[in-house]
């Protein structure tokens, strides 16, 4: 019942794009399609929601689409609920949002076809109980995507995007491609219920491990798979970054879980290493990148990065637990890993939004070009910090009680019995620790710059507040971050039969826990409680306002903003986003980005002014994915000149190519 | 009757084999069309006679088609086009008989060697016929090689696709439409290959591949 809900939601989805492609240009057209999306979404999340909690039996069922011989298999277990709420919810907001956004679009018939239809396609690949259903419906997911990014396709950067996202999405797929052909084995069964009961050796295993770190970590954005992300992101609509970010990802790490924990079975210990290495490596530089970063959605984009990171050290932890029989502490991971899964989902689609709302009343991304929002965007403002908090793991939000439980899980390191990964996994949380930090660097930095201060251009000067609609979507996530934040412990209920679906184990029940208590393990390890938190800063603060108010003098005292000796001085003097970077830039900038600045004073006497730049270099870019590009290039230049054969060559060729094949084959057997 | 079934079926797979290296050495036209039209008459009776062992009456179909078509339409046709191009005294050999037919030796000792032993778990009729259907495609692939003229090409090509058809018949449970759907895209086959060879004839003046070549300003 519930299935065949979710399934007639993903078909109306798909189906949408038919009207949008015929509506078009019409001028309510944005609006309408917007808005239908909406409905199934938010019946698709519901749909989640009570399946996790129970109500109505998880149901399979056959399409007889697809395969000849297969069909379509679609299955509602408890993690596909979980991920469908994600969806759902996700997908259901940015479409409120999207009713007031899509009004800006220039050429919005480029964008209304495919945002339904790929909406629909991440439902589908949820739900897909079978090798080809999956993969045929994540390659439509990544085409829609694809499409969407080229939106604005005449801007040279969105070309580029699209063109790098388009080869990266291929070769993840390809990776996916062979990933399941070992799964399915010699026998070829692709249903999953087949590949669950296989058995495989420990090699085959580890290769697929591998296979589904490169499939669904490039399309996640682990690195160094990362970089179509920070280009593809951004070049989309806002509203379609909101979903690339918040849900599409959601949906490469569901791939990645469904197979790594649902399919392949057990795994040896000394895998799980490489998974974690590359979540936290993955955090720190995605982070760094971050606070590099000016163009305000390439920040958040590279956030993204940072995030997926931490969500793979938590994913690589759970496999580590796992594969020692210690199942307390591997359901503590996995957990952490799928509510900050359901958290990033929440605080990063907002921020997009936020981003969206700014581009809209700006027209700019750069955070140079921004600053002094919160005066003329004030609700915007707001609800962008309570989404900046959120992301930054400040308590009592959301972000705080996934991290938390994160780093709980580090903590449970030295109940593993194989003393390197006791060493390694403090050392990685190390690192996820750095990274932390970081993301609270880079977020007062986009927040102080781009909100704060003066404006740093006429744009921003003349910034209004958006429309009511887009709000609408940013409070919601803005409630859902403060919401999670405070009651944790619900949210974790809700989502552990995914847990226990998965791992067989679950965390304590947090419902039985006094005064809303978030008890990872025991009371006298350790505790969390996101309300007395919310409860003590709300008093604290409250009393420290009222004692300024109270106790200051209550004479009014007016003098120029920023007058720190520079009287009348240009908004340009204030901090930048370079100058605030600039800390890091030298710390970790100058090993991870070879970044190095260069001051050129002009001789005596030259009246020009003085300039410093600041030189850096994408190493992973120009190291890996460059190499790869010209050692192609040179192959295809070497092979140009088989295009002009004569016909007789071309003949032989072919019967030499025959006859060793032949040859191959008989000195075979 | 076993014996001579599989005696006959294996002397008419043979025979094939054999006419296919005639084919190898004749430098002239019409002569090579001659031996074509042999080998399809050879190849129509091998047919037939796997119609009747396997007594499918649809092969019978097959060798008919063969008949008609390869031994008399379309070389009839082909000698047509020939003396309209006036070309029946051109001789012409890439590549010098001996090495041809030791290169030819060599293939159908690898195709014999390497069917045998891969098709143990099939009936011995089966493996024959694969094995010299085998030998007779990568025969013809060989003259195409060796062959500059556009219509000895051809030929080629035609007989070829002979061995393709051994290797369907001799198969059982191939249906007949894949036959007849095969049989009438050579067909096809030839009639393009029949005007293209007027329009090569009408531009260049003559049908030696190597003028296309020449014209392109590639060197042999």
């Amino acid at each position: 019942m519930l299935l065949d809900v979710a399934i007639s939601c993903a078909a109306f989805l798909l189906l949408l794009a038919v009207p949008a492609v015929a509506l078009g240009s019409r001028p309510f057209a944005s609006s309408l399609i917007y808005a239908l999306s909406v409905i199934p979404l938010a019946i698709v999340a519901v749909v989640g929601v009570s399946a996790l909690l129970g109500v109505g039996e998880m149901t399979t069922a056959v399409l007889p689409v697809g395969l000849p011989w297969l069909g379509s298999h679609l299955s509602l277990d408890a993690l596909s609920a979980f991920f469908l709420v994600v969806v759902g919810l996700g997908g259901a907001v940015t479409g409120v949002y999207a009713i007031g956004y899509g009004r800006h679009e220039h050429e919005p018939w480029r964008v209304l076809p495919f945002y339904p239809a790929f909406l629909g396609a991440m439902v589908i690949v949820v739900l897909a109980d079978d090798a080809s259903t999956f993969l045929l419906s994540w390659e439509v997911m990544s085409l829609l995507s694809w499409a969407l990014v080229l939106a604005h396709h005449r801007e040279s950067e969105a070309q580029k995007a699209a063109y790098v996202y388009l080869v990266m999405a291929g070769f993840g797929t390809m990776a996916l491609l062979l990933a399941f052909g070992l799964l399915a084995g010699g026998e070829g069964g692709y249903a999953f219920e087949a590949i669950r009961a296989g058995k495989r050796s420990p090699l085959a295993a580890t290769a697929i491990l591998a296979l589904m770190l490169i499939g669904a970590g490039s399309k996640a954005g682990l690195a160094p798979l990362h970089v179509w992300l920070p280009l593809a992101h951004p070049a989309a609509p806002s509203h379609v970054s909101a979903l690339m970010s918040g849900v599409m990802t959601k949906v490469a790490l569901y791939g990645f879980i469904r197979v790594v924990f649902d399919l392949l079975g057990p795994l040896e210990w000394w895998t799980s290493p490489a998974v974690i290495l590359l979540g936290s490596t993955t955090a720190v530089l995605g982070i760094v990148y971050a606070m590099m970063e000016s163009d305000i959605k390439k920040a958040l984009a590279y956030s993204t990065i940072e995030n997926i990171g931490v969500i793979f050290a938590a994913l690589g932890l759970a496999l580590a637990f796992k594969a020692s029989g210690l199942t307390a502490p591997a359901a503590l991971a996995f957990s952490a890993a799928l509510f900050h899964i359901f958290n990033h989902m929440a605080f990063k689609s907002l921020l997009f939004m936020g981003a969206g709302a700014v581009l809209n009343a700006t027209g700019r991304r750069d955070l140079d070009g921004l600053g002094g929002l919160i005066g003329r965007m004030p609700v915007t403002s707001f609800l962008v910090l309570v989404g900046v908090t959120a992301i930054s793991a400040l308590p009592p939000l959301n972000g705080f009680a996934s991290e938390w439980l994160v780093f709980q899980s580090v903590l449970k390191s030295p109940e593993l019995p194989q003393i390197g990964l006791q060493i390694l996994i403090p050392a990685a949380g190390g690192l996820l620790a750095l990274a932390a930090a970081l993301v609270a660097a880079a977020f007062v930095r986009i927040y102080g710059v781009g909100f704060l201060g003066r404006p740093r251009s006429e744009a921003a000067r003349q910034a209004k507040e958006v429309d009511r609609f887009s709000l609408t979507a940013m409070a919601l996530l803005a409630a859902i971050c403060v919401l999670a934040g405070i009651f944790p412990g619900l949210v974790l209920d809700t989502m552990a039969p995914a847990v226990h679906a998965m791992l067989g184990s679950q965390l304590p029940l947090q419902a039985e826990q006094p005064w809303l208590t978030l008890v990872p393990i025991t009371e006298s390890r350790s505790t969390y409680n996101g309300l007395l938190v919310m409860v003590f800063i709300a008093v604290s603060a409250s009393a420290a306002a009222w004692m300024v108010h109270r106790l200051a003098s209550r004479r009014l005292r007016r003098a120029p903003a920023w007058d720190c000796g520079f009287p009348n001085a240009d908004p340009a003097t204030q901090y930048g986003a370079g100058s605030f970077a600039q800390p890091v830039r030298r710390v970790l900038g100058t090993i991870l980005m070879r970044a190095h600045e260069e001051v050129k004073m002009p001789p005596p006497g030259d009246p020009s002014p003085a300039r410093h730049t600041v030189h850096t270099r994408d190493l992973i870019w120009e190291e890996i994915y460059l190499r790869i590009a010209s050692t192609v290039n040179v192959i295809a230049t070497r092979m140009n000149h088989l295009q002009f054969l004569t016909i007789r060559r071309y003949l032989s060729l072919v019967l030499f190519s025959l006859v060793s094949l032949l040859l191959v084959l008989a000195l075979w057997n | 009757m076993g014996n001579i079934a599989f005696d006959l079926a294996h002397l008419l797979a043979g025979g094939l084999v054999l006419v296919s290296f005639m084919m190898l050495y004749q430098d002239r036209l019409y002569a090579l069309l001659n031996v074509f039209a042999l080998q399809a008459v050879v190849l129509s009776a091998a047919v037939a006679w796997q119609a009747l062992i396997q007594d499918a009456s649809h092969l019978y179909v097959t060798a008919l088609i063969a008949l008609v078509f390869k031994a008399l339409v379309i070389p009839g046709a082909l000698h047509r086009i020939i003396q309209k191009l006036g070309i029946h005294r051109e001789v012409e050999q890439v590549v010098g008989v001996g090495t041809t037919m030791l290169a030819g030796m060599g293939l159908v000792a690898l195709s014999i060697t390497l069917m045998l032993s891969l098709t143990s778990a099939a009936d011995a009729i089966a493996r024959e016929d694969l094995a010299f259907a085998l030998s007779v495609v990568l025969l013809g692939l060989l003259m195409m090689v060796t062959r500059r003229n556009a219509v000895s090409q051809v030929v080629g090509f035609m007989s070829l696709e002979n061995g393709l058809i051994l290797a369907a018949t001799g198969a059982k449970g191939m249906p007949l439409v894949v036959e007849i759907s095969v049989a009438f895209s050579v067909l096809i086959a030839f009639i393009v290959i029949g005007v293209f060879l007027f329009r090569i004839r009408e531009r260049f003046d003559t049908v030696d591949v190597g003028a296309l070549d020449s014209f392109r300003g590639e060197k042999r």
